[in-house]
């Protein structure tokens, strides 16, 4: 099969951003899970939280810089490689944009400032003060950058004339009908993977090394995180498919198969297609896609028919959605699990079994993320901005891009793998142990050295 | 004044501000490494680190920032840039990827390796030259339009003397820009071996500095007469810009008032820099997109402003805090803290 240039172009882009999302997603979910481990062990005056704060910390940074370079990267190939997306698009949606870089900034003065200030000031609640900027620059970040996402499925305040936006109200545009639901999903999920994640290196520790204090703390905290941002996050996937049943009911039908038009439809779990799109060896649930997009088991859900069959989106995007939602009950599942054993006091949380499952958390996390995200845009096809402009209309025609796909992949072959190197050197032989004997000593030195020279 | 003569007017400082940080980043890396080499890291590499880590991100966004600014208020530049810049864009787009992440890795990470101090130092070198082509480019001649394609001429950019003097220039800008700053960090830490090696580097480039300057200043004249006419009617900017590089000059050379010294380099950058946007007005390219016909519409325009002064009002505090803590607390950055 040839690959023309705008499946080149889609390549390129969707690969910048499946592994930008990684790196995104724990830019936004793990300050967060900082600061309160900070607070906590301020309040506490427990110096294992502490310890946390400042362990997490320095393995952030290490992602928040891959994040950054590959953020750059997506911003500029927005212009390179869709070049009539942006001359289009760029006059409605420069709005959030800006703001975006201006959260991002806010961010980043006051990450560097939070890594270097550890000990700089007496009242330790002023330095916990400064992950505030930091969570909020994150969130807001996620939020106006998911506001330019809405758009492009819910395109609004704007008047079409002449192949042009005219009469842009940009405000307008960021409050389109995908928004609300769209960052409600993004931060849920975003600090759903940021907890999960911290939780499974800390079970994945004790599996190999045996059970210890900081990471029982560590783990029991996250767990905490994981469910109370697991019930949000499946919150936000039901308002989301709400959503897509009213506005954009091609989406919703083609992820779930659901071809006519019709009352109280089912709900169809995996399966697979033959040539006369009849569906075989699904699960059929009865009613239940109607309740779940309206919530009433009666009600009309759109089908596929409706629309002409060049605008479907590719009907992939039903394993894609059944997916990252069977991800999603799964880490809801193994937090609910873990509690009941935490409760029941006869059974040990900490048994193998269960250090197991939550170790598997973190890839799960990941894998949902990326799922959803691969059916949010592959489930826009054909359109990049919907109604308004088709992805071919939108890309670059320089055959160049053929090759810097393969640039781009070596890029990130060479980032991620030296990303887990590093981070793997600079924890694998430093464990919160040694790492605690030594923090303690030095305060130690340090009060002495006080002590003689009030002396 | 209307709004795109705002706007431009605030991306062109931000160009500015970008220029002068990310100069002394680049020229940093730069440094770091060849003392690395040469043996005389335990001089200076400390001092560098000092400065760089917590500051590095926001260089980092300042040419973001540019970017999404002139892509929000002049979205044609998108258009044309985007497509004629696909291969270079890619390539320094790479080069800050592996810039950004190699400096975390070296820095953050627990082993130092010169294989990574190496990759830091060449980008800082790289970046500025493969940036600097879109200043060439905004000359005319290099991206050609034909119905509805638009290329860039590869022959045409490569063979032309004013685009390698640009990137020469680039390349020693940083360097010079860099040294000088380095040289007042050193002296306020009051590290006497570090400065006097840095205060060498800064004399060392700062001749080449304004020779190159001069050179592409020349060819310009030959490749865009309207702006070389332009600039030689801002003449008195341009003196400025001389006079200010003597006072630097005079000051580093006699070794005192190092502070000053740096401010006198920044502002010999901030005439000429000027000098040469205000040469170029009202083209951003030239002969395709010029300020007004590019403008995004008055609501947009206006929104954009609105956010930016907001917005300003919230970074310019944090930056003074950021300042106040890392740059002007002396105990950091003689190293108590």
């Amino acid at each position: 099969m040839a690959i023309d240039t705008v499946m080149w172009s889609k390549l390129v882009t969707g690969m910048t951003l499946a592994f930008h999302v990684i790196f995104a997603t724990l830019g936004v979910g793990v300050p967060l899970m900082i600061a309160i481990a900070e607070f906590i062990g301020i309040r506490k005056k427990d110096p294992h939280y502490t310890l946390m704060a400042k362990r997490w910390t320095r393995g952030f940074i290490i992602s928040v810089a891959v994040g950054v370079v590959t953020g750059t990267a997506i911003s500029l190939q927005l212009a390179l490689v869709w070049p009539n997306f942006m001359k289009m698009a760029g006059n409605v949606i420069a709005l959030p944009l800006f703001l975006e870089v201006f959260a991002f900034f806010f961010e980043a003065i006051f990450l560097g400032i939070y890594l270097y200030t550890w000990d700089r000031f007496k009242n330790p609640y002023i330095h916990w003060l400064l992950t505030i900027p930091i969570v909020i620059g994150a969130c807001m970040s996620a939020v106006f950058i998911t506001t330019v996402n809405g758009f492009m499925n819910q395109p609004g305040g704007f008047v079409m004339e002449a192949g042009q936006f005219t009469a842009v109200d940009p405000v307008q545009a960021m409050m389109n009908t995908a928004t609300f639901s769209k960052v409600f999903h993004v931060l849920s999920s975003a600090y759903l993977t940021g907890a999960a994640l911290l939780a499974a290196i800390a079970a994945f520790t004790m599996l190999r090394k045996g059970v210890s204090a900081y990471h029982k703390k560590a783990l029991n905290l996250m767990m905490v995180l994981v469910l109370v941002f697991g019930l949000l996050n499946t919150l936000a996937g039901d308002v989301s498919a709400k959503f897509l049943a009213e506005h954009q009911p091609e989406k919703l039908a083609a992820a779930e198969w659901h071809f006519e038009t019709e009352k109280g439809a089912d709900l169809i779990l995996m399966g697979w297609l033959n040539a006369q799109h009849e569906i075989i060896g699904a699960l059929h649930l009865p009613k239940v896609l109607s309740f779940l997009a309206f919530g009433d088991f009666n009600a009309e859900v759109i089908g596929l028919e409706e629309f002409p069959k060049d605008e479907w989106p590719p009907l992939l995007v039903h394993y894609l959605f059944d997916l990252m939602a069977g991800v999603g009950f799964a880490l809801l599942v193994i937090a609910l699990l873990y509690f009941l054993f935490v409760f029941w006091k006869k059974r040990n949380e900490l048994n193998k079994w269960m250090l197991r499952l939550i170790a598997l958390c973190a890839p799960l996390a990941f894998l949902g993320v990326e799922l959803g995200w691969f059916y949010a845009e592959i489930g826009r096809q054909p359109w990049i901005i919907r109604g308004y402009m088709r992805v071919e209309e939108a890309a670059t025609t320089s055959p160049s891009i053929r090759i810097l796909f393969f640039v781009f992949l070596l890029l990130y072959i060479v980032l991620g793998t030296m990303c887990v190197v590093v981070l793997r050197r600079l924890f694998n032989n430093n464990p919160p142990e040694v790492e605690m004997e030594k923090w303690m000593k030095e305060k130690r030195n340090q009060s002495i050295e006080k002590g003689e020279s009030t002396r | 004044m209307s709004y795109e003569l705002i706007g431009i007017s605030v991306l062109w400082l931000f160009l500015y501000g970008y220029l002068i940080v990310a100069s002394i980043d680049f020229g940093a890396g730069f440094f770091a490494f060849y003392a690395r080499w040469t043996k005389q890291d335990h001089l200076i590499n400390r001092l560098i680190s000092r400065y760089l880590s917590p500051v590095w991100e926001i260089t980092n966004v300042f040419f973001v920032f540019f970017y999404i600014g002139i892509v929000g208020f002049f979205p044609d530049t998108a258009y044309y840039y985007g497509n004629a810049l696909i291969v270079p864009g890619s390539i320094a787009v790479i080069l800050l990827a592996i810039r950004g992440s190699f400096y975390a890795f070296e820095n953050y990470g627990s082993k130092k390796n010169i294989v990574f101090l190496f990759l830091y130092g060449a980008t800082g070198l790289l970046i500025p030259a493969s940036l600097s082509v879109a200043l060439t480019l905004s000359e005319g001649g290099f991206i050609v339009k034909q119905g509805e394609t638009v290329s860039l001429d590869y022959w045409a950019l490569f063979t032309n003397p004013l685009s390698w003097s640009i990137v020469g220039l680039a390349i020693v800008s940083v360097l010079f820009i860099s040294s000088s700053f380095l040289a007042f960090y050193a002296s306020r830490a009051e590290d006497h071996a570090a400065l006097k090696l840095i205060r060498g580097y800064a004399l060392f480039w700062s001749t080449p500095t304004i020779i190159i300057a001069l050179t592409a200043f020349i060819y310009l004249g030959q490749h865009n007469e309207r702006h070389f006419q332009n600039m030689m009617d801002l003449w008195w900017l341009l003196a400025l810009s001389v006079a200010f590089f003597m006072i630097a000059m005079w000051l580093l050379y006699n070794g005192r008032r190092y502070g000053l010294a740096f401010i006198c380099v920044m502002l010999q950058f901030f005439t000429a820099f000027f000098a040469y946007g205000i040469g170029q007005y009202p083209y951003i390219l030239d002969p395709y997109i010029t300020v007004q016909s590019s403008a995004t519409s008055p609501a947009m325009g206006m929104a954009l402003v609105v956010v930016f002064i907001g917005g300003l009002c919230m970074l310019i505090p944090s930056l003074l805090l950021v300042f106040k803590l890392f740059l002007f607390d002396a105990d950091y950055v003689k190293g108590k803290k």
